[in-house]
């Protein structure tokens, strides 16, 4: 079963209905035709995945979306290695939805969340390479007049091996561009692969470094004026009025109009004038229904809904009631975890130009689709009016998987036709109106017989579901499955790792006002701390080893088994650690990767926590670039253990308290542990995800190494409400 | 009217003198590596030099750069030689997304000015710039590359 959500309904229609019907995600291959393709600068397409030029430039299409994850750099990797192509000529473009839909979404999906950017594309793409070698090499064999046969092709040179004769890429591409594509192609075998799999270096680096690189914050246009919004503080108010009288006369004023029913922009000549006005504004809100909502408030319905009767049964197997009511010893804990926001580095922001015949976006957004089917229903005009130009995204993590920016961008644009527009969000607006890490509680309770053998689990989450914020359409009568990532059943990509007698996991929800969305990870962060900590727990109450204990529940999780073990060797678990220095360990399946962590810690004063080294084992089945993969691994451990330690949205009367990184913390380097990645693919038939697997072990291998450290189990978070730190 | 010379160059830009320095030098200078993240010196993606000091633009009034020596990261390179720096960047492949490395990078250029040879210890204490990327492990290891070369 596939969890991965799918397009959300407005786009899919939108999308089907601008394709002639002919919507078909990956059953059209997306080859070429008879008829030459040319992009923007003449060169040949020989299909949409790959253009060469007459220099031997290869340009590979990417569809998903970059933003930071390096997966620009892997799916390129994949498609150059099918190609055979010199690597060193490699260069990438985004294609357009807009030109994608007019194509029949040739590039298929450009949904960039739940770690699938490579996962969901690894085959497509790779053949879209190797179609795009075989008419290379058909294209000199007809010149040369031989069989393809006897033609092979490496870094971008073809030789008829027969007689020496040899050409390049780019001499046969405007020949190649007019063949039918072969059928079908055969992919290589992993075994032979020499770019994929190898530690190259992002393709995008340079420009990171000198101050080139063009993020949607960076657009510039000509005659083009900038926006600054605010958006109702508390969820689900509106504008009752504002006094525009009072800032219009405010140097660089050019506009200050209303949005939406809950959102007012002004719109100057630059951005700093356009915020100083709107900061000046006037504003009276109609603070809607959700005025006296609180944190407090809103933990106290969570906490009833973990003893409630009613709960969507997320996995289960045997009688764990009764196993419970009839255990030799019981253990129960209960967790909470908070709101927690994205932050991305790069404020929410779309440039948008709208004249009554076209509509222009210039924006970072995970979701290329979705924004193109905002923009459409923002602006009014059908699917060949409309475009998207997606720019490299300056952080996502989930976040610029919600196209709301680009809605603004396009409403605000339209009040002002021919006018090129940059809409900008301030931090303050991007803190306040996130699409929050949602709110969830759990109780735990396990069971032991005479034996200290663990007879029965229950696992009560208490909390909000982001599908039915999000994807409505895509809950399973009612149920969130993606609330059970890391938990569900065996054969999902978001498997429970532990074989328990006696197992219920169930889900009572209870959906705040406050909109949740998919971050990083998202549910295996809270699930991997209540699962592995309270494995922990279990352990100690049966005074047994923890990672033995684990064992003896995981001998039908291999894979969980092998990234465990291969932790546990490396920290030195069961050898005596050095002075003061204390381990913890976790380990989870998300995404179709398994991933374990041992964090090694010291103390001081009982709440300064020094994490000096954390190992951590990846299993994603396939490794395209290992390289990439340990930056990933680190970094999500940054994204994690910040939101462990400092980062909660809190609510009061109705909105978001936090409006910036003063109160809403972010780990800096002298906080970094020395991350040690364990890569270990293990092949298969199922790729596995990168981008989020590994953020959900950091958390809990610390906590239990704090643990080790002080005997006390911190059960609620972030660890600064209980004066808790990072040294 | 504000005087600021920016990578060696003059301008006379027109604007209230409040504004933030970072502003100016996005919009009225027109450069845009120097990145907004936060407005109120938390986040050091705005980090310039002023007079050689690592500066975070974005809380600086214009007026109080005027008449110095502003250097954006687009002033770094000279005839198109990348600083020690920034090839160390490129050579341990340093950034995710980017967006916070220019100002990364003007705050550990400004350290080794100051400390050539740098220990653990001073970087954790002079670069306190967020990376939500979690780039840090990296950053660390190009600067003492950096410092090295």
């Amino acid at each position: 079963m596939n969890f991965v959500p799918k397009m959300n309904r407005r786009s899919f229609v939108v999308s089907s209905a601008a394709a002639g019907g002919g919507l078909a995600l990956g059953l059209n291959l997306p080859f070429g035709g008879p008829d030459v393709v040319r992009a923007a600068d003449g060169s040949p397409e020989i299909n949409a995945w790959v253009v060469i030029r007459p220099d031997d430039t290869v340009v590979i299409r990417i569809a998903r979306t970059e933003m930071g994850q390096g997966s620009l750099t892997g799916l390129a990797q994949m498609v150059a290695e099918e190609l055979q192509c010199d690597w060193n000529k490699v260069t990438t473009e985004y294609p357009t939805p807009g030109q994608s839909v007019a194509r029949k979404r040739v590039w298929g999906d450009f949904g960039t969340g739940g770690s699938r950017g490579i996962r969901m594309s690894h085959e497509y793409v790779r053949k879209g390479g190797a179609s795009a070698r075989e008419m290379l090499i058909q294209a000199a064999a007809n010149e040369w007049k031989v069989p393809a046969s006897e033609c092979g092709a490496a870094n971008s040179v073809i030789t008829h091996k027969a007689s020496g004769r040899t050409t390049t890429y780019g001499k046969v591409a405007e020949a190649a561009a007019k063949l039918e594509p072969p059928k079908d192609v055969a992919l290589k075998d992993p075994k032979d692969w020499t770019i994929i799999g190898k530690p190259l270096k992002r393709l995008d680096t340079a420009d990171k470094v000198t101050g080139t690189m063009k993020y949607g914050m960076d657009v510039q246009l000509p005659g083009m004026l900038c926006a600054a919004v605010k958006d109702c503080p508390v969820f689900g108010g509106k504008v009752k009025s504002f006094d525009a009288a009072k800032v219009a006369s405010m140097k660089g004023v050019k506009k200050v109009l209303q949005v939406n029913d809950s959102t007012v922009a002004v719109v100057a000549d630059t951005w700093w004038q356009a915020k100083s006005a709107l900061d000046a504004l006037p504003i009276v809100w109609d603070n809607g229904p959700n005025e006296k909502v609180s944190s407090a408030s809103i933990a106290e319905i969570l906490k009833a809904g973990l003893d409630a009767n009613d709960a969507f049964v997320g996995n289960a197997n045997g009688d764990a009631k009764a196993a419970i009511g009839s255990g030799a010893k019981k253990v129960e804990a209960v967790y909470s975890y908070p709101y927690q926001n994205h932050a991305c580095m790069e404020p929410m922001n779309a440039t948008v130009l709208y004249t009554a015949d076209k509509c222009e976006v210039w924006t970072g957004t995970q979701n290329g689709e979705g924004a193109f089917a905002a923009t459409l229903e923002a602006s009014g005009l059908p699917a060949n009016k409309c475009d998207v130009y997606k720019m490299i995204c300056g952080g996502g993590f989930g976040r610029r998987g919600r196209n709301d920016y680009v809605t603004q961008a396009v409403l605000i644009a339209k009040q002002m036709p021919g006018t090129p527009i940059k809409t900008i969000w301030s931090r303050e607006e991007d803190m306040l109106h996130g699409s929050y890490h949602p709110v969830m509680q759990a109780k735990l309770t396990g069971a032991f017989d005479k034996d200290n053998n663990l007879t029965g689990l229950h696992v009560r989450l208490s909390g909000q579901s982001i599908l039915a914020y999000v994807f409505p359409q895509n809950l399973d009568k009612g149920k969130d499955p993606l609330t059970f990532q890391g938990l569900m059943p065996q054969g999902t990509e978001h498997a429970f790792g532990y074989s328990v007698p006696n197992l219920m996991i169930d889900h009572a929800m209870h959906n705040p006002h406050v909109p949740p969305g998919f971050w990083r990870g998202v549910n295996i962060n809270q699930n991997a701390i209540f699962l592995e900590c309270f494995m922990d727990e279990l352990a100690q109450a049966a005074g047994q080893d923890e990672l033995e204990f684990r064992r003896k529940l995981m001998a039908k999780h291999p894979r969980n088994l092998a990234v465990l073990n291969a932790v546990a060797e490396k920290i030195g678990w069961g050898k005596p650690a050095p002075n003061g220095v204390f381990r913890g360990l976790a380990h989870m399946m998300a995404f179709n990767s398994f991933v374990a962590a041992a964090a090694e810690v010291s103390v001081t004063n009982g709440n300064k926590i020094k994490v000096h080294r954390i190992v951590a084992a990846t299993d994603p089945g396939y490794a395209v670039n290992p390289a990439q993969i340990e930056r990933q691994v680190a970094g999500s451990f940054v994204y994690g253990l910040s939101g462990l330690f400092y980062q909660e949205i809190t609510i009061k009367d109705g909105r978001v308290e936090q409006e910036n990184f003063d109160t809403y913390n972010s780990m800096r380097i002298a906080e970094m542990p020395k991350v040690e990645s364990i890569i270990m693919p293990a092949g298969g038939n199922i790729w596995g995800g990168v981008g989020e697997p590994t953020i959900c072990v950091a958390a809990p291998a610390v906590l239990n190494a704090f643990f080790k450290a002080t005997g006390k189990r911190i059960r609620s978070f972030p660890l600064k409400n209980h004066d808790i730190f990072m040294a | 009217m504000v005087a600021l010379t920016i990578n060696g160059k003059s301008h006379n830009i027109d604007v209230d003198p409040s504004t933030p320095l970072l502003w100016v030098i996005r919009e009225q200078a027109g450069l845009t590596g120097t990145k907004y993240g936060c407005g109120i010196a938390q986040c050091g993606a705005c980090t310039v030099h002023i007079d050689g000091v690592a500066t975070r633009s974005c809380s600086l009034p214009v007026s109080d750069a005027a008449g110095k020596k502003i250097t954006t990261i687009e002033g770094l390179a000279q005839d198109g030689k990348l600083t020690k720096v920034q090839q160390a960047w490129i050579e341990h492949d340093v950034p995710q997304c980017g967006y916070c490395q220019c100002g990364m990078v003007m705050a550990v250029s400004a350290l080794l000015a100051e400390k050539p040879k740098p220990t653990d210890k001073d970087i954790d204490e002079a670069v306190t710039n967020i990376c939500r990327c979690g780039t840090f492990q990296q950053v660390r290891a190009a600067i003492h590359a950096a410092a090295n070369a």
